[in-house]
This record gives C-alpha cells, structure tokens and sequence, in this order.
C-alpha cells in the first residue's frame, strides 16, 4: 500500500477530529469482536489494525451519527472473512486469556468456566460465532446483526439460536472439541458469504 | 381468562430476545468480551491513528515529513 492522495479532504476539520475520536473509543470493542472472532489475541489486534487503516482510508463514506461501532465491525468481519479465505486461519484456542478471565460467580454450584465457553465459542462455524458475538456478546439487535452481516435478520436469528443450541450442548455434555480442525463446513459457508460481500458491500443497502 | 398474556409485544425489543431464555453462559459470553473492552488499549493503536491523521492532514504541520513523525501523547 502506498500511500496515494489523502482522502478526506471533504470533511471539515471538526468531522475528522470526531471520525478519529469515535475510530478512537470503538478500538476496544473492535478487539473483543476480533478475539471472539479469531480467538487468538495477536492474530486479532492485527486485524484490529488492518480494519483501523481500512476504515481510515474509508472514511468518507462513514455517515456522521450512525453507529461508529457497527460500522467498524462490517469492515473487520469482511477483512477477517478476507484473510480466513486466504490463509484459512481458523480460530485458536487461547489459553492464557481464558486462563486469566476464568471467574466463577460466587455462589454458583457448577460454573461455567470461561475457558471452556471460549473454547466451545471457537468450535463454532464463523457465521455463527459472529451472530453469537455480536447479539449475545456485543449487544446488537437482530437488526443491527443483520445489517452488519449483510444478511436477513431471520438469518440471524436462526444463526444466533442453532449456536446457543450448539453452545448449551457442548457445555452441558463436556463434550467440548479440542480444536476446531473440522472447518470445512464454515468454511464453505464463508466462502458463500464472501461472495455476496463481493457483489455488494458488508452493509447491505439493498431492499 | 388470558387476560394478561401479551403475545406479540414485540419480540426483539432491546435485545430482550436473546435474554429470554439465556442459557447460563449467556453471562460468560459478555465476560469474556467486556474483558476484553475493558483491557488497557495497546499504544499501537493510538499511534497507528495519530499517525493516519498525520499523514491526512495537509497543513496542519509542516516538518511532519521525514523521520520520526509520530509524536505520542504523554509517553
């Protein structure tokens, strides 16, 4: 990439201050979406950073009181769709982070140990695992899901709750996959997906 | 008889759909991603922004050319 004319110059001085301080408050967002997503925090932080430079470059096309954060998170979920076709990174399990944040409540017979929901949220195929994320985790509506995915929100919602099927299960049993080595279903589902990315834009602005 | 039986009240209000029947990890799922928000933000990515708006902005200094460009807040 090199640098070519600076975009931007549209946008008063004020936007661009603003465009860099809401860029600014939603990196933290962007990289718990990423480690959910990617599941390995290095791995997520670069994508954290490529979709900082992709939205910079972009940000002309961000409309002035919309939703920094879903935003954001079109342009990191096509870029991780984009390297995971690529290099076929799969979500890894990481020990030390699921480690560190395993806390059981206080009181609770049976907890639930962070490590092995993480683990469990890894094995999912992608598009799940960021329906998942985004409603359950990040706190999105089906709606605002939907947009983000560039998908039908009963898509979502079917996602969302064969995950949690999924999910309850592996945990209930303990049957939890070591490691998602049986991509190939989310892959081909990806690779699908990737294709409407391609023919339209992330956020659909069909309809 | 079903009196009070609001049917219909608009299902996914405030992400009231997911709560519903939330599973119990539905909590460690928020955990693990309000972990990750409330993690101390890597300077890299304050710099790599300080360093787009360096390079977008036109005029607004003039020897931020060459060399160490990035001067990070508060070190």
């Amino acid at each position: 990439m090199s640098e070519d004319s600076p975009r931007g110059e549209t946008r008063t001085a004020g936007e661009k201050s603003d465009f860099k301080r809401e860029l600014t408050e939603v990196v933290p967002h962007l990289r718990a979406f990423a480690r959910g997503l990617c599941g390995r925090p290095d791995m997520a932080d670069d994508l954290v950073q490529e979709t900082l430079l992709k939205a910079w470059a972009a940000q002309d096309r961000f409309e002035p009181g919309t939703s920094m954060r879903a935003w954001t998170f079109v342009i990191l979920r096509n870029a991780y769709l984009t390297d995971m076709r690529r290099n076929r990174f799969r979500g890894e399990y990481d020990e030390g982070v699921a480690e560190r944040i395993l806390t059981a409540p206080a009181g609770q017979e049976e907890p639930i140990h962070l490590s092995d929901l993480h683990r469990a949220l890894l094995t999912l195929p992608a598009e799940r695992r960021e329906a998942l994320l985004l409603v359950g985790a990040g706190g999105f509506s089906y709606e605002e899901a939907a947009q983000i995915c560039g998908c039908a929100v009963g898509t979502i919602k079917s996602r969302v709750g064969r995950a949690r099927a999924a999910l309850t299960e592996m945990l209930a049993s303990g049957n939890i996959p070591r490691r998602s080595s049986d991509d190939e279903i989310a892959h081909s589902a990806i690779l699908e997906e990737l294709d409407m990315v391609a023919a339209g834009n992330g956020v659909s602005s069909r309809g | 008889m079903a009196s009070n039986q609001h049917h219909g009240s608009g299902g996914a209000g405030r992400g009231g759909a997911f709560d519903r029947r939330a599973p119990e990890w539905a909590d460690g799922l928020k955990q693990l991603y309000d972990s990750v928000v409330e993690e101390d933000l890597p300077d890299a990515f304050r710099d790599l922004l300080d360093k787009l708006d360096g390079e977008t902005a036109p005029s607004d200094n003039d020897n931020e050319r060459g060399g160490t460009g990035s001067r990070t807040p508060r070190g």
